[in-house]
């Protein structure tokens, strides 16, 4: 019983993380109409940043957080005004394979620049561990929940009572019609893909609190797993993603635990296995609205 | 002086020429109606107008200003609103919302208060309706949603793109009495409708869209009396 507990306290702290990645998927998907292949990357180049500023430079766990938010958040802004604004108005696919194009840029760009070698970073955040009865909690899975909850509601909030976020759920559902409101499209496109990048900054540092380690394609794995979270629990809603986010990770942390020997290495391949049930299930995820049918 | 005039306009879809070379001025305190068949290209002049389309060649002004290739955002906050075809309105979000966002580029607290109090007591259904989903509208208080979102940008030209469409004859009546108090309450109109006998009925001039074509222009009492005109957009022989 208590293995299982501290299975699935593993579980709630991969899913948070999922969570808050699928966030920033969900953000980027439902505004600007696109998959942004290259999120996960993004988390990549967070974690490097981390790596440079805390081991290498050792300016501290601060200097190293403000660093992969910056980082994070500037390179997604040159990613969509480089690569995705010039194809606003090209096919769905022709943006796809730029966005695959992007994750492979910045995953040979972490090659040459810091090898393939695996970095460990550890250390990174030390918080005391103590115990409910016999379940083990580490005081990092606690920052990582409120950090993902808290993100959750600010981002709610924003969304839902600021002239920006609601400008955003216009361009969400009418491009044009935004555009007769007066609504600038591309840079409500540039905000939004600020915000989902400074979330990936904030998911670096959590990942590294986490796990410890960075290599050239931690992000693009991890990212992909997200995204599969965001649609499994209903692309566009909030809490949907979220739910996904934890529900995804569970899942993987039990199966990481009671698989045979033999079969661990498939855990890789539970989130898309659900993927692919859920698409067949109900593509609009666990919390997804099924679109309102215009008359 | 025109407070819109279109010279020489032309707008290609790909290779299908849609606007083949148009000329027309709407005047300030008039109403203007665009009549013509379906497909004759209507919605690609209003849409060229506002910026969804550009424009092949050609030039568009409004207020003294050459606006052919400003973008559409800029365009609302220069006086022009545009109700489109098919009302667009912001399904998922509230009717406050809505008109929340038709206010987007006024930034006076006091003006928009006003607007608001206005919209709503030309439209009593959208204050009774204002924290509804919009999608669950009827299709005329969807298209009182679409003029009144219009309407909170307080613009000097509103443009109007078959605001009859597909409605029951009372909200046809109640659309067309509520174009002409907007008009009355000095904004400038340019409709665009198939409902030809109506449009000719409130306008002041109107112009005739044959296939890409200006074909007739006149007053519109003029063009009530019309042969062609009768024959072919009035239902008469
Ligand atoms: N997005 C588009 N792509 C290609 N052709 C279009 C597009 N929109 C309109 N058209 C064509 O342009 C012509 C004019 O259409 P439109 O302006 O919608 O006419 P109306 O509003 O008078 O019904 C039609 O032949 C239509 O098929
Ligand atoms: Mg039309």
């Amino acid at each position: 019983m208590q293995v299982f507990f501290n299975f699935v306290m593993d579980g709630l702290n991969l899913g948070s993380v999922y969570a808050l990645v699928a966030l920033g998927y969900s953000m980027v998907y439902g505004i600007a109409k696109m998959l942004n292949f290259a999120h996960g990357d993004i988390i990549m180049v967070g974690g490097y940043a981390i790596y440079v500023m805390f081991l290498q430079k050792d300016l501290g766990i601060a200097a190293a957080v403000v660093a992969s938010v910056i980082v994070c958040s500037l390179l997604g802004i040159i990613i969509e005004f480089l690569a995705y604004r010039p194809l606003r108005n090209a096919s769905p696919l022709s943006v796809l394979i730029t966005a695959i194009g992007v994750s492979y840029l910045l995953q040979n760009i972490a090659l040459l620049t810091f090898t393939s070698e695996l970095k460990l970073i550890s250390g990174f955040i030390k918080l005391p561990t103590f115990y409910v009865g016999p379940v083990r909690i580490d005081g990092v899975s606690i920052l990582i929940w409120i950090t993902t909850l808290a993100i959750m509601v600010a981002l709610n909030y924003f969304i839902q009572n600021t002239k920006t976020g609601k400008a955003m759920l216009a361009v969400s559902e009418d491009r044009g019609a935004a555009q007769l409101m007066g609504i600038d499209v591309n840079k409500t496109i540039t905000i939004t893909f600020f915000i989902g990048s400074a979330l990936a900054g904030l998911a670096s540092v959590l990942y590294i609190a986490k796990y410890q380690k960075i290599e050239p394609y931690t992000g693009s794995v991890f990212g992909i797993k997200a995204f599969s979270a965001a649609v499994f629990g209903g692309i566009g809603s909030i809490p949907g993603v979220a739910l996904g986010g934890i529900l995804i990770g569970l899942i993987e942390a039990l199966a990481i635990g009671y698989l045979p020997d033999t079969l661990r290495p498939a855990s890789d391949g539970v989130a898309f296995a659900i993927l692919i049930i859920m698409l067949v299930l109900k593509p609009s995820g666990i919390l997804g609205k099924t679109k309102i049918e215009k008359v | 002086m025109a407070l819109l005039k279109v010279s020489n306009l032309e707008v290609s879809y790909g290779v299908i020429r849609a606007i083949k070379g148009i000329s027309f001025e709407v005047n300030e305190g008039e109403i203007i109606a665009l009549i013509g068949a379906n497909g004759a290209g209507k919605t690609t002049i209003l849409n060229t107008i506002t910026g969804l389309v550009p424009a092949k060649s050609g030039t568009v002004e409004f207020d003294g200003k050459n606006i052919t290739k400003t973008a559409a955002h800029k365009i609302v906050r220069m006086g022009m609103a545009h109700v489109p075809e098919g009302r667009r309105i912001f399904q998922n979000l509230t009717v406050y919302d809505n008109l929340k966002l038709g206010a987007f580029t006024r930034d006076d607290k006091k003006e928009f208060k006003e607007n608001l109090e206005r919209v709503y007591a030309s439209f009593p259904r959208l204050e009774e309706r204002k924290n509804q989903i919009a999608g669950t509208l009827s299709g005329g208080e969807q298209q009182m949603l679409a003029i009144g979102r219009g309407l909170m940008s307080n613009p000097k030209l509103m443009l109007l793109d078959e605001p009859s469409m597909g409605l029951s004859p009372i909200f046809v009546a109640e659309i067309f009495e509520i174009i002409q108090t907007i008009n009355k309450n000095g904004t400038t109109v340019l409709l665009v409708e198939q409902n030809a006998k109506k449009s000719l009925s409130i306008s002041n001039r109107a112009y005739v869209l044959e296939t890409g074509k200006i074909t007739i222009a006149d007053t519109s009492e003029n063009l009530m009396n019309n042969e062609a005109v009768k024959k072919a957009y009035l239902g008469e022989d």
